[in-house]
């Protein structure tokens, strides 16, 4: 699960990390009023998305007067903002974060992530922060400071120190703070079950503070059940509607550009159904993962979901029985089928294969079979095309 | 010989008496595993399934000798029965459950390293089908009757890709020696490189099949290892050549994901180290008959 900027800059300083004073505003007026209260001569009017790279977009404005701010939230309220990060589509801007603009002299990178392969979270730092840290991976792999973290004890203040004094130029008090906010962020990370935390930039402001100038946090789904405190920062607005609505019932899907609906168990034979179509010519129209246990209910809403999109020209059902049972999956498949107006081709595998094959069969319902994986994704690209393979 | 199991292996289920596990219990006993026992916190003293509860796994280990366990519990008290596992001395855990925190098997992972490397217990998941010595034993909750016992070993982290690459190969009369799923969470207990060293040692297994999908730099390490230590051919594929690339937030993912994290490029690595890539998930089957045609 992704959050805001100002939740996860709100999480950070209950762990000691420094922000800039800054109020959430859902409304022009309430971004001028947040203006006012704030004080100061700069404010920073920045929309709040689930997605990086807002800067470049036009996201992030920076204004003199409280006028500029209304007219500036104006502007971005209720419009979507497109950054390389979040697809085509873009993210609504429904919510803004207006801040006491900081001046500083120096940008620091300053991200924890889970790493798969040290399975340990792993800290990196660069001096050269701001918004093309990813480049400078790859220009300057040397310029960019990691360590992996012990998870038995936990971030030692010297490995931050190591950090702080590796990035250079910073003075002891600065290095002081430097550890604290990183001590605050991996503290924050742990106790969250955060995935991903990222402070770019984390500045050093004109005054000499060390101060977080923007934040990013996601958290570990498979953890949210211990963390109801996280539950209220859901912004279910940020997400695709039916890639939200598929999570409400246990399935997994993503909508894609194709037309062929998808209906798979398990992630990896999903993706390489896919494989298959696009192998044979066609394109898929979402990845669905219905899981185990595919009882008639969650058929039908994977059905439900798949129709929702209007591009989908033909249905491929891939099921290869597990713990599913394929007489249970075909009982689904057939109440599904009465009205369906697109060609539907379904590949039954494994446990009960028979009589899942016999459900269908009996059914008298148009539904082409398949036996093979190859067979159902030509099927299901030569029905899309209108054709009969 | 097969890896990790075979029909002597004895083996407790942990969450024994739950719904689940008495289901895949029966199915494991039925398909000639050497079911001793179950562990289920409170039931201990009970008979199910005709054989003994016990409170603690350390009490199954002592009183019938469990080797290795098949654990079906739910996400947040996964980790401590893993852990409690591993401290009860079983050599080989295989866990089921989906949805367990990853931070939680990151700890599971780093108690593990108490113990010294040849007592450390091995386990296989999470989120995984669970292992297969194809004729001889289960643990798990796959389809047994599609793998026909043979010669080749399967490892993947699909389960229902898996099962696809044994149905593909018994159509082809090809057989399974063990199969091992080894699960799709961001930490799971072993890798492709674990499993791809037991089944260089084992002399009943004479080719494996790699089955990988996007993310994560499991598939490269493999192959990297397989080019340089196994005598034995290996089939590769991985899953999500056309899966978008995913939205994300920040930069600090893609800053360590670096060296083959796509499907296209892992099926680069794989051939660039010699492996047999299949060039599609329909042809995991033959690409394992070319590959044990060059034996």
């Amino acid at each position: 699960m992704d959050i805001h900027e100002y939740q996860a800059k709100e999480l950070l300083a209950q762990h000691g990390v420094p922000i800039p004073r800054g109020k959430v505003a859902y409304t022009p007026d309430e971004a001028i009023h947040a203006a006012n209260t704030l004080g100061g001569e700069l404010w920073a009017v920045k929309a709040q998305i689930h997605a990086g790279g807002r800067g470049k977009a036009g996201g992030v404005k920076l204004c003199k007067t409280a006028e500029e701010v209304g007219a500036t939230a104006e502007s971005l309220l209720g419009n979507t903002l497109v950054t390389h990060q979040t697809g085509p589509d873009g993210k609504i801007v429904q919510r803004l974060y207006i801040e006491a603009a900081e001046p500083f002299d120096r940008e620091i990178y300053l991200g924890f992530v889970l790493d798969r392969k040290a399975q340990r979270i792993r800290i990196m730092v660069s001096g050269q922060g701001g918004m093309e840290i990813e480049e400078i991976v790859k220009t300057h792999p040397d310029a960019v400071l990691q360590i992996e973290v012990e998870p038995a004890v936990g971030l030692q203040p010297f490995q931050a120190r190591q950090l702080a004094f590796g990035l250079g130029g910073l003075n002891i008090k600065q290095v002081h703070q430097f550890v604290t906010v990183a001590l605050g962020c991996y503290r924050a990370f742990r106790t969250l079950d955060a995935s991903m935390t990222e402070i770019n930039p984390l500045v050093v402001t004109r005054a000499g503070a060390i101060m977080a100038l923007d934040a990013k946090m996601s958290f570990d789904d498979n953890a949210l059940f211990r963390h109801p405190e996280l539950h209220e920062m859901h912004d279910p607005a940020q997400e695709d509607p039916r890639e939200a609505q598929a999570h409400l019932h246990g399935l997994n899907y993503v909508g894609l550009t194709g037309d062929i609906g998808c209906i798979i168990n398990g992630a990896g034979l999903a993706m390489a159904t896919m494989d298959m179509i696009k192998y044979a010519g066609g394109e898929p129209a979402n990845f669905l993962d219905v899981g185990g246990g595919a009882s008639p209910e969650r058929v039908a809403e994977a059905f439900r979901l798949v129709l929702s999109d209007k591009n989908v020209k033909a249905i491929l059902v891939n099921i290869f029985a597990g713990i599913n049972r394929c007489d249970w999956v075909a009982q689904g498949v057939i109440q599904a089928a009465r009205d369906l107006k697109v060609p539907l081709v379904v590949r039954l595998a494994g446990t009960n294969v028979e009589a899942g094959q016999a459900i269908i069969r009996d059914s008298g319902l148009p539904i082409i079979t398949a036996d093979t994986l190859a067979d159902a994704a030509q099927k299901a690209v030569a029905a899309a095309h209108g054709k009969t393979a | 010989m097969s890896i990790l199991i075979d029909e002597n292996t004895r083996v407790i289920v942990q969450g024994f008496t739950g719904d689940k596990a008495t289901f895949h219990a029966t199915e494991m006993i039925q398909y000639g595993t050497n079911v001793v026992g179950g562990v289920t916190p409170g039931k201990g003293g009970m008979k199910h399934l005709d054989r003994p509860v016990f409170d603690t796994v350390r009490q199954a280990v002592e009183q019938t000798g469990a080797e290795a366990s098949l654990a079906f519990v739910p996400p947040p008290f996964a980790a401590d029965a893993l852990m409690e596992a591993a401290d009860a001395g079983l050599k080989l855990i295989c866990i089921i459950t989906d949805g367990i925190p990853a931070q939680d098997m990151m700890r599971v992972k780093r108690y593990l390293l108490r113990y010294p490397k040849e007592s450390r217990t091995m386990i296989v998941g999470p989120n995984c089908a669970g292992i297969i010595s194809a004729g001889r034993a289960m643990l798990g909750i796959m389809p047994g009757h599609i793998y026909r016992r043979g010669n080749v070993g399967i490892v993947s982290r699909s389960g229902t890709l898996g099962y696809e690459a044994a149905a593909q190969m018994t159509d082809l009369g090809i057989g399974v020696s063990t199969s091992v799923g080894i699960g799709g969470d961001p930490i799971n207990g072993s890798s492709f490189l674990d499993h791809m060293a037991l089944f260089e040692q084992d002399p009943e297994t004479h080719a494996v099949v790699m089955i990988g999908e996007i993310g994560g730099p499991q598939e490269a390490e493999a192959s990297r290892w397989i080019k340089e230590n196994m005598t034995k051919p290996v089939v590769g594929y991985v899953a999500g050549l056309t899966a978008p690339k995913g939205r994300r937030m920040g930069h600090a993912g893609a800053i360590i994901s670096g060296e083959g994290d796509t499907a296209g490029e892992k099926a680069e690595i794989m051939k660039s180290y010699g492996l047999f890539v299949a060039p599609s998930a329909s042809e995991l089957g033959s690409t394992v008959a070319q590959a044990l045609a060059t034996l």
